[in-house]
């Protein structure tokens, strides 16, 4: 295991949150870490799924839902969200569009000394965009989900969850 | 190829109260539309993003018929757009492709492979029920009731002239009066949504 472990943060805890947030859409690649969340997500009959191919697609399809009136979430790993960065740029803050991207935080360690480049560059990155932030290592720390989407409904542009739990939480 | 102009014209008898989504033919729709409460030129938020915006639509409104006219560059940037479109299906998704083989915009420098490539080859690859090409007005103009008739997503490719610019941006002539935001709240407004 890489870094302490500061909790267990489970897909059952994530999904309720995105329920009591009413979230309709969750636009999303797979990684490493989220197929718990995808098995519980796909059964959820208030949920429709929308993979995308490449992350870059997400910022665009959540605008369109957003406009036509849904509550999307975007779903991707921080690579996915590096590769985004232009869509994020034009379609999300461009649009002023309220979306929560959930990010998994891949490479995080809790210390500050990452061997993964993708970790050293989430944060730095978000505060590039100018985009709020909420850190979720674990079940406790679930209240900062509903943080965010308030966030993002509040400056109507995007906000970011940092889901920091790599290696237990979903898997 | 024929001339985007004409094809809108044409385009426009068959709108009825679709929402159209203009692209790069946006300079040109604004002289035909009527409807301009429905009409949404957004510009260029980000290259690759229409398809995938337009869909979002789609899913959001499927109670509304939603025409895209996209370009083979943005569609290029984000092929596996198509895939997506694909399994989500909208029935309401009519997705138009302005093709004119090169990037008008940025001085007319030619799309990779812009004469050997089949988008609607590509749209049927990627599992879209239905792809047209055209390269003839009258031909366009012959079918275009009966593709709107039929449920989406459809991909209708068209060979158009290209217009290029070769002026600064600052340079180039405006010709949307209204703000973005401005479009979309009336766009929201029109359709009754309220969140």
């Amino acid at each position: 295991m890489a870094g302490d472990q500061a909790g267990i943060l489970s897909p059952e805890t994530v999904l309720e949150e995105l329920k009591k947030n009413g979230v309709t859409h969750v636009v999303w690649l797979p990684d490493s870490e989220t197929n718990w969340l995808y098995l519980l997500m796909k059964d959820e009959p208030t949920l429709d799924l929308i993979p995308v191919s490449r992350e870059g697609q997400a910022l665009s399809i959540a605008a369109g839902l957003s406009i036509g009136g849904k509550k999307p979430v975007v779903l991707i790993q921080n690579t996915g969200m590096f590769e985004a960065g232009d869509s994020i740029r034009g379609w999300g803050i461009g649009m002023n569009i309220p979306v929560v991207l959930m990010i998994g935080y891949r490479g995080y360690t809790r210390h500050g000394f990452n061997r993964d480049s993708a970790a050293t560059f989430t944060e730095p990155f978000l505060n590039a965009w100018r985009i709020d932030y909420y850190l979720v290592e674990n079940d406790e720390d679930a209240s900062r989900i509903s943080m965010a989407f308030d966030d993002a409904e509040r400056n109507k542009r995007p906000s970011a969850i940092l889901i920091a739990d790599e290696y237990h939480g979903f898997n | 190829m024929f001339a985007m102009a004409d094809m809108f014209e044409i385009f426009q008898k068959f709108r009825g109260d679709s929402v159209v989504i203009p692209g790069r033919g946006a300079k040109h729709w604004r002289k035909f539309s009527d409807f301009p409460q429905r009409d949404v030129p957004l510009g260029d938020p980000a290259m690759g993003g229409h398809s995938s915006f337009g869909m979002g639509l789609a899913l959001a409104q499927p109670s509304e018929r939603i025409v895209l006219f996209d370009s083979e560059g943005d569609i290029l940037m984000n092929l596996g757009a198509l895939v997506t479109i694909a399994e989500k299906s909208p029935k309401n998704f009519y997705h138009f492709l302005l093709d004119n083989e090169c990037y008008a915009t940025t001085g007319g420098q030619p799309v990779p492979n812009a004469k050997n490539v089949s988008y609607a080859g590509l749209a049927l690859a990627a599992g879209y029920p239905n792809a047209y090409s055209f390269d003839d007005l009258e031909d366009f103009a012959n079918n275009i009731e009966s593709i709107l008739d039929q449920p989406g997503p459809v991909l209708v490719a068209m060979k158009v002239f290209p217009e290029i610019e070769n002026l600064p941006i600052g340079q180039r002539p405006r010709f949307e009066t209204r703000s973005r935001d401005e479009i979309l709240n009336d766009l929201r407004n029109e359709l009754g949504i309220t969140r």
